[in-house]
């Protein structure tokens, strides 16, 4: 089973837990390791976001706010394997620079289903856990997504190599420059426009129009089951807590009881242990709903390049549309011919033909026309070819990640599961003993 | 225990009335409310004051001069053998079972009959087995019975009338069944109690034909006596007990905090039950919507619907798990809810006789005539007080025994059950890793021992 770029550098991709790998799995594991390696940057060099801190500063309209930063280290990769160990390089960004990067790559390599950041805002939260954007352990989830955020950028074949994506992680102060320099955000703007616009594509490719539904439809199912995931998860805290109850009534209970007492007490002691096993049970949990989403987002990135793949197309075809009329019209010209029924073609017969000096001029402008036309659908013939090559190989890659990754993700939950079942167990038979001592 | 052998050796108290602490068991029990744990339960009704005098006509058509209450010699003696009995386990020679409920119409009403099939070897039965079918009412009353006749004695409580306010069908499933296994253990906790079931109106109760049960049922005192009794249990209970014994006093402290915990308990419980219904019904909308993932996938559509069928059958362990909750867990604690009422009007009864004794007393102490006949009543009630003191000692350590049992029985019937359920699901979710890892490894056949 190919294993995808993302889960390479220092992930150990064996991260299932405590179930016991067999030694061909974990010999699959490193050689899976080594072969990610050797494609893209990772070979060379260690990432990772290390550190999260709050910072206070002002904003863009002289206001005092609060926010928070990463901390980046990336290290050559020979330096870790000497075991000498240097400290490694670092700098801080924050959210809205990730977001930045992102942006960039998203207008600068429009066929690739580009990775997701982390989420914004906390959503499909179960009332616990707390929606605020300083929460600690929204923050160390975010923490956490965005190093796997780099890795995967790391990982890919193209995005790797970008110059804006190699200082965002070694130049902290002048790299907000450089992206501008680019003028992306202009392309950017237009794209946003473009891609906004409703048009009908005449003949688009079948399989991104597919890729296109499938995008859809990974979305709504992703999100119903995060939505279902929450509120069971909710459910399920109100279970394990109102057994604390227990706890403290055995313990009023043994008060009054003479043989009773000790076995009911210790009997307590454990139900308070199981109500607190929760706390930690559906923070594990909670890695499962980001790798879901994850792919939520990932659904979005993919239904994009579909997006795009049909602006090309439209493009091309309106390239190719508008030739073909002038070429008619040049035609038309030439012949004298009216073929299509046009005001022009009326009025010249009702109000006689032009000058022949103004119909050479036109034929003229026409020729340029048409040359300018047929240079402009070749272009966009190779731009629209080399985009759905581009796009389609990155689709497929991006279909073999996603089957990976998300295989695992269900492993993951299982694993979960049946740690929280022991643990049950565990539990229950040390109470049951309890009880039998009342 | 050989005291009160010895003491009835030495005087048989002539038959009296017991009617003045009678209990009206026809209202449907009073549940009192607990220490509130979650505002969310379920509101229980409000404590229906148990008033010890009975109320004329809501009496129900017991006979309380019935001869065969307690103060029958026989009965006596087997009150001393009390303690031996018990120890000898093996003396079980009365088996009873409740089952096979049935509805009956008639033009005036619907009710629910059900089936009562005792077993016995003992020989002042005329046969070693009987089957009748009684209905609720006739478990009424034969509790109301007992209790008149033994006013300081422990009986374990019947299922009430209604289970929860609000709930209209009174002849669902779920309730009858929950009713049902109540009778059979109110029924065999009669059997087992040494002088409950050696009296007539037990026996009665399991053996009589529908009209043999009906006119005895009939035979009772006279009005005007139970109207005397009652004046007087008004004036007992109005006075009130001077000088309780602190062993007394002790064990309705005693009643009153273990009755707080139990219905404490009772609550939790409830609410577990509720939180994990609730968690159940979330559960069981995952495996349908990674079903639909599932259908949209091609690699992913085997471990999805592999998934989606493990979720699918933890969400039926689930429900086996919260059905022992409810139909076990739930019903056996608050039995003992029920119990703790008993508890405390048995110990108000015994207060009451002890007020009746020392009113007397008073009356000696300070009237100046018929002075013969009131020591005469006042010996008359100092016997009486012994003697329910004494019952109600023996029973309340007999009925602590059974409690401590019962309840430590329920608690580890749970904790099994819960073990049970995860070890299910923990074998469910090991089955899926498994097929996944045999997936990965593209061969089914490998051993990963």
């Amino acid at each position: 089973m190919e294993r995808t770029m993302a889960d390479s550098g220092s992930e150990d991709i064996a991260v299932i837990g405590n179930t016991d790998l067999t030694p061909s799995e974990s010999q699959n594991n490193v050689r899976n390791t080594m072969f990610e390696k050797g494609t893209n940057l990772l070979k060379r060099m260690e990432i990772s976001v290390a550190e999260a801190e709050k910072r206070t500063g002002k904003n863009a309209v002289n206001m005092q706010e609060t926010y928070t930063v990463y901390l980046i280290e990336t290290r050559p990769v020979d330096a870790v394997q000497e075991a000498t160990s240097p400290v490694p390089d670092s700098l801080w960004r924050r959210y809205s620079e990730f977001e930045l990067l992102r942006n960039y790559l998203l207008v600068t390599y429009p066929y690739v289903v580009v990775p997701p950041l982390p989420e914004k805002r906390a959503e499909f939260v179960w009332h616990k856990l707390s929606a605020d954007n300083m929460d600690p352990d929204f923050v160390e989830r975010r923490r956490v997504g965005l190093e796997n955020f780099l890795l995967r950028v790391a990982s890919h074949p193209a995005l790797s190599n970008d110059k804006i994506f190699r200082s965002f992680l070694t130049e902290e102060k002048v790299w907000k420059e450089t992206v501008f320099e680019t003028g992306f955000q202009a392309k950017a703007d237009s794209r946003i426009k473009a891609l906004n616009a409703t048009f009908r594509v005449k003949n688009p490719d079948k399989r991104f129009a597919e890729m296109k539904h499938y995008g859809d439809e990974l979305q709504s199912v992703i999100s119903q089951l995060l939505r279902v995931r929450a509120r069971a998860a909710d459910r399920l805290y109100g279970v394990y807590k109102v057994h604390g109850n227990y706890g403290r009534v055995f313990s009023e209970w043994s008060a009054i009881e003479k043989e009773m007492g000790d076995g009911l007490q210790s009997a307590g002691h454990h139900m308070d242990a199981y109500a607190a096993s929760i706390d930690d049970i559906l923070e594990e949990e909670e890695h499962y709903a980001d790798q879901l989403k994850e792919y939520l987002f990932y659904a979005d990135a993919l239904r994009a390049v579909c997006r795009k793949h049909e602006l090309t197309q439209y493009e091309l075809e309106t390239a190719a549309q508008d030739l073909c009329s002038k070429k008619q019209q040049q035609e038309e010209l030439a012949t004298g011919t009216v073929r299509t029924f046009s005001l022009k073609g009326m009025t010249s017969k009702l109000f006689g033909q032009e000058t022949p000096e103004q119909r050479e001029a036109k034929l003229k402008m026409l020729e340029a026309q048409i040359e300018e036309g047929e240079e402009l659908v070749k272009e966009r013939n190779v731009e629209s070819g080399e985009f759905v090559k581009g796009a389609w190989a990155d689709i497929e890659r991006f279909k073999e990640q996603k089957d990976h990754d998300l295989r695992e993700a269900l492993i993951n939950y299982a694993i979960m599961q049946i740690s929280m079942c022991k643990k049950g167990i565990q539990v229950w038979n040390n109470a049951k003993e309890c009880f039998s001592k009342m | 225990m050989k005291l009160l052998g010895a003491m009835m050796q030495i005087k048989r108290p002539r038959f009296y009335s017991d009617s003045n602490n009678s209990v009206p068991s026809e209202k449907s029990p009073p549940v009192s409310i607990p220490a509130d744990i979650s505002g969310e339960m379920l509101d229980l009704d409000e404590d229906d004051d148990l008033e010890v005098f009975s109320k004329g006509t809501s009496l129900t058509d017991g006979n309380s001069l019935n001869p065969s209450t307690q103060t029958s010699p026989a009965s006596m003696i087997n009150q001393y053998k009390f303690q031996e009995e018990e120890e000898d386990a093996d003396a079980k020679d009365l088996f009873v079972t409740v089952d096979n409920p049935e509805s009956h119409v008639t033009a005036i009403e619907t009710y629910i009959t059900y089936r009562v099939v005792t077993k016995t070897t003992r020989s002042e039965f005329d046969s070693s087995e009987f089957e009748v079918r009684r209905r609720y009412q006739d478990f009424l009353w034969l509790r109301g019975r007992l209790e008149e006749a033994h006013p300081t004695l422990i009986i374990h409580p019947l299922p009430e009338k209604f289970v929860m306010k609000g709930m209209v069908e009174r002849f669902n499933e779920d309730f009858i069944e929950n009713r049902r296994r109540a009778l059979h253990r109110f029924l065999n906790r009669i059997a087992e109690h040494p002088i409950f079931s050696s009296g007539d109106d037990f026996k009665i109760f399991l053996t009589a034909a529908p009209g043999e049960l009906i006119s005895h049922k009939k035979q009772g005192a006279g009005f005007l006596s139970r109207m005397g009794e009652t004046v007087r249990a008004v004036a007992a209970s109005v006075r009130g007990v001077r000088n309780r014994p602190d062993e007394f006093t002790e064990m309705l402290e005693y009643s009153e905090a273990f009755s707080q915990k139990i219905s404490a308990l009772h609550k939790v419980t409830q609410r577990i039950s509720k939180e994990q219904r609730e968690y159940l019904e979330e559960l069981k909308e995952c495996g349908p919507t990674l079903a639909l993932w599932s259908s949209c996938e091609e690699a992913l559509a085997e471990p999805l619907r592999c998934m989606a069928d493990s979720l699918d059958r933890c969400c039926q362990e689930t429900e086996e798990q919260l059905k022992h909750i409810n139909d076990e867990l739930i019903p056996d604690l608050h039995e003992y809810v029920l119990c703790t009422d008993t508890l405390k009007a048995v110990l108000r009864r015994r207060d009451n006789i002890q007020a009746d004794l020392e009113a007397k007393a008073e009356a000696l102490a300070s009237k100046k005539t018929e002075r013969e006949s009131i020591r005469d009543e006042l010996e008359k009630l100092e016997d009486r007080q012994e003697w329910a003191n004494n019952a109600l000692r023996s029973d309340w350590t007999r009925w602590k025994k059974i409690m401590r049992t019962d309840l430590q029985s329920a608690f580890i019937d749970t904790a099994d059950n819960n073990v049970k359920y995860y070890e299910k699901c923990l074998a469910i979710w090991e089955s899926f890793l498994h097929s996944q890892r045999a997936e990965a490894e593209g061969n089914k056949n490998v051993d990963y021992s």
